[in-house]
């Protein structure tokens, strides 16, 4: 559904992505893990095509296909008519409107009132608080609350592909569980494609049918989660499960991964 | 002249300054930066109208209309031409573009209008003056000011309240990243604001204008006490910079009662002073983003 193909991606003289290719097949939760610094963010960024104020030439390589469309050089408007809802690293909601406002704005695109009006029931389903607090101000919200704002909003455009960016960012480890169990409905019951970005490995893997491995711009894992999560880099620097020191008694220094 | 005709007089000024106030908040709350070109904006606009009544003899109200899409135009000729080809700007480069902008814009109402002072009439005279109660003088004028106020905030409150684009452009000012995610095409917003600007700003210049006088220069206090007002309103809110309007207003017209040689420099005295004691105006309210 989504294919990226050798996508660079430049802030000013600094290379943030090295040439990426992955897809995603339909109806996937699809988990792209990654340290700080990877290049998640930026990655989910040049799918938006948020950088055209940067420079109008992002990406700089590669290309973009959604539904068989390029949408490399589409204006984010138009990329969100075609269906991408995209939840952004620090929820991002706004403040000062109501939380009703914020996630009806989520459906500013579209023009079909009645459909707005059950993605609204919808949203409101999936997430009960956001009906009872519908008239407070977001800035007002928990930040957990407001990742569900976040994701409610997203919803609204009614995408056939939602982006998550570190949804589990800063909340307990209850309402990370929540939020996950809330994705997998939303993957299962509305049939949405889920690319998931995390920090949480363990999390991500659980919840995912198919997972990339980003360091320092470069795609270095793609497996299915069964397989990444006995593999010895990933559990030692991302699980944080300990193995056997090696015989010398030295910590073991990471290995340089390299994919194919 | 009587306390009270002082108070309304003053009050109606005032709602001149917190109109025009209005015009640098919408700007400043969606641009992020004072736009020290709306008092010439608002002056060239206004004589687009001048000249179709005294050179061709245009009825005013048609005038007026034509005066209004000029400025609606002009707004977005200069967001679209001058602001938007800054790509990453600093605000100081921003402040200095419009600056650059009210320069250019004075120069050309100077070359075609000359400087001459004109006088700009609209069918609301400050010469007529009503008494409703005993005691209690208004005059025509300001009882147009009033009501044309009155009109424009509630149109403003309503469309920002329950229209899509007004909730848009809303959402915009508070966090353009965002405004782009849900599908806002943000470039749009801003040309509509500086439109929506340049409207209000010529609607309250032309209200001055016919109360004081038309020349290059006649916006040039009102931006800084309009200027003042928004910054005792902290800026940000509607609310705030009308009030701050009505202070200004009384403030200058009493004080010009009682000491004429300071009512010129009464719009920096606020200012600074509310600078020293709340830094982010008397109205401000703050959220803090949680994590
Ligand atoms: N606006 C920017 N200007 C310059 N460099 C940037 C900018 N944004 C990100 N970078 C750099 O690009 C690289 C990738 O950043 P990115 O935000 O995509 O990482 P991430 O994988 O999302 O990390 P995290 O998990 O911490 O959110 C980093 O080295 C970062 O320093
Ligand atoms: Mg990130």
């Amino acid at each position: 559904m989504l294919k990226v193909n050798n996508i660079e991606t430049w802030y000013d003289l600094i290379r943030a992505l090295h040439g990426i290719s992955f897809t995603i097949t339909q109806g996937d939760v699809v988990a792209l893990l990654g340290s700080n610094g990877a290049g998640k963010t930026t990655t989910l960024k040049t799918i938006m095509r948020l950088f055209y104020d940067l420079k109008e030439e992002q990406p700089e390589k590669g290309t973009i296909e959604f539904l068989g469309e390029r949408i490399d050089r589409k204006d984010t408007d138009e990329i969100v008519k075609m269906g991408i809802g995209y939840v952004p690293e620090g929820r991002e909601v706004f403040p000062e409107l109501t939380v009703l406002e914020n996630i009806t704005i989520g459906a500013y695109t579209r023009r079909d009132k009645a459909g707005v009006k059950s993605d609204l029931e919808n949203v409101f389903y999936h997430f009960p608080i956001l009906k009872s607090r519908k008239n407070q101000q977001a800035g007002l919200m928990s930040g957990g609350e407001q990742q569900m704002l976040a994701i409610g909003r997203a919803l609204m455009s009614r995408p056939k592909l939602l982006m998550l960016d570190e949804p589990s960012l800063g909340l307990s480890p209850i309402l990370t569980q929540e939020i996950f169990t809330i994705v997998k409905n939303i993957n299962e019951k509305d049939g949405v494609t889920i690319l998931l970005v995390e920090q949480n490995v363990n999390m991500a893997l659980k919840y995912s049918h198919f997972a990339y491995l980003l360091e320092n711009g470069k795609i270095v894992r793609a497996d299915k989660p069964e397989v990444l999560r006995e593999d010895e880099d990933i559990k030692e620097f991302y699980l944080g499960i300990a193995t056997e020191q090696s015989v010398k008694g030295y910590k073991r220094y990471r290995r340089k991964v390299r994919f194919r | 002249m009587p306390f009270g005709q002082l108070l309304i007089e003053g009050l109606a000024m005032g709602a001149c300054y917190g109109l025009f106030g209005l015009a640098v908040v919408i700007i400043y709350r969606t641009s992020e930066v004072i736009n020290f070109a709306a008092g010439t904006m608002a002056v060239f606009s206004t004589y687009i109208a001048f000249h179709m009544i005294t050179f061709y003899g245009h009825p005013f109200w048609l005038a007026f209309f034509f005066a209004l899409v000029f400025a609606a135009l002009l707004g977005m000729f200069v967001e679209f031409f001058f602001l938007r080809p800054a790509k990453n700007p600093t605000l100081l480069g921003l402040i200095v573009i419009t600056i650059g902008v009210q320069l250019l814009f004075g120069g050309l109402v100077c070359w075609k209008w000359t400087a001459d002072q004109q006088a700009f009439t609209i069918p609301f005279s400050y010469q007529v003056i009503y008494e409703p109660l005993p005691g209690v003088f208004i005059s025509q004028w300001a009882v147009a000011v009033f009501v044309i106020a009155a009109v424009i905030v509630t149109l403003l409150f309503f469309f920002f309240k329950y229209t899509k684009l007004g909730t848009a452009m809303r959402a915009t000012q508070q966090n353009k990243h965002a405004a782009k995610i849900v599908g806002i095409k943000t470039d749009r917003i801003f040309a509509f604001s500086w439109a929506f600007s340049s409207v209000i700003g010529v609607t309250a210049a032309m209200l001055i204008s016919s109360r004081t006088i038309l020349d290059p220069e006649f916006m040039m206090e009102p931006f800084l006490r309009a200027f003042a007002a928004a910054v005792l309103g902290g800026l940000m809110s509607v609310p705030g910079v009308l009030l701050g309007g009505g202070i200004m207003g009384l403030i200058e017209n009493f004080f010009g009662y009682a000491m004429p040689a300071w009512k010129p420099i009464t719009a920096f005295v606020v200012i600074v002073l509310v600078l020293c004691v709340r830094p982010s105006g008397l109205f401000a309210k703050h959220y803090v983003k949680k994590v």
